[in-house]
């Protein structure tokens, strides 16, 4: 008698049972609040403020390639209206000018695209334009980061390879104050 | 004969192993949540690009966000684009302040990496932008992240 009843109480375990319904009510909650991160972007680096007027340098005009965007968000590109859709290659052509052309740029280390916008430019418009901008220089280190090292070209990459690439062809992209046009 | 197959076989699945599962899946979601900070109250759909970069440390991370205000604060608030900083409408003006909470949590060493994310609706003119971009570059806040989705080709 004295047996048995010892060893109902060494049964005595607490019941876990319940344990995968606390457990489905955290992950219901966690499912529920979840935004899996997709934080990601264009990154940028906008220039320093200073109060004076910066120095005016003169340029080659084959040296700038100029890209307007207007309140309408139509495109001017070195005095011309253009499409979103060729600009990319318009820029690679205008940086890399293989064929030594008159009127593109003297060397990658000499361009400079200078975007401006109105400030009734849509930021839709204008993110796509800077975008295709980069595309073209992310597609020039390609090839060059490929001639070089032989792999295409990445974030991951050594910061020595990058700076070469980046010595070789520099990102500039200069951005004018925008005009007062067509704010809502 | 019935009787006997009956006693032989004990045909349950054990479940033992089920909150195990369960717990597991529950860490993966708490590792990979975010838990929303405060309250949105302007609407942002950002603009589509392929050359995207990924923001690396989270901490290191404040975000401005641009839209019009969402439904319920129309009508105190109108259509036009705000700005929103932290969890409540703000102005441009405000930004300095607002960089500068941020920038206090972030231990001294990383502050030259902090980032500024800016979360802008893709259909908010440029006026407002550059208001914000003139404000964070007088803060010389100048690492920005236009804020992107991938472009589904």
């Amino acid at each position: 008698m004295a047996r048995t009843s010892s060893r109902d109480r060494m049964k005595n375990e607490i019941n876990a049972g319940s344990m995968a319904d606390i457990a489905f009510l955290l992950l219901i909650f966690f499912l529920v609040t979840t935004t899996i991160d997709i934080d990601k972007g264009i990154t940028v680096k906008l220039p320093p403020w200073s109060e004076e007027d910066p120095e005016t340098q003169k340029l080659k005009k084959r040296n700038v390639f100029s890209v307007l965007v207007n309140a309408q968000d139509q495109l001017l590109v070195r005095g011309e209206i253009a499409q979103i859709d060729d600009l990319r290659f318009n820029a690679k052509e205008f940086i890399a000018n293989p064929q030594r052309r008159e009127d593109l740029s003297t060397s990658p280390k000499n361009a400079i695209i200078s975007l401006k916008n109105d400030r009734g430019t849509s930021y839709g418009v204008y993110v796509e334009v800077y975008n295709e901008l980069k595309a073209a220089y992310n597609e020039l280190w390609d090839d060059e980061c490929q001639s070089m090292y032989g792999i295409p070209y990445s974030e991951e990459l050594p910061v020595a390879y990058r700076k070469a690439i980046k010595e070789k062809i520099p990102f500039v992209l200069s951005e004018a104050e925008p005009t007062n046009f067509g704010e809502e | 004969m019935f009787t006997k197959k009956r006693g032989k076989s004990d045909p349950e699945v054990s479940t033992a192993s089920l909150p195990d599962i369960i717990f597991m899946l529950l860490f993966f979601f708490m590792v990979t949540t975010v838990l929303r900070d405060g309250e949105r109250k302007v609407a942002v759909v950002v603009p589509e690009a392929t050359e995207l970069q990924k923001l690396q440390q989270k901490s290191l991370v404040n975000h401005i966000w641009i839209g019009k205000p969402v439904e319920k604060f129309r009508d105190t608030y109108g259509t036009k684009p705000r700005i929103q900083l932290g969890d409540k409408f703000a102005s441009e003006f405000e930004i300095p302040l607002f960089l500068e909470q941020h920038k206090i949590k972030v231990p001294e060493a990383q502050r030259p990496r902090i980032t500024t994310s800016l979360k802008v609706d893709g259909k908010v003119t440029m006026g407002i932008v550059t208001d914000v971009k003139t404000a964070l570059r007088k803060a010389n806040q100048l690492k920005v992240n236009y804020s992107a989705r991938p472009r589904g080709n």
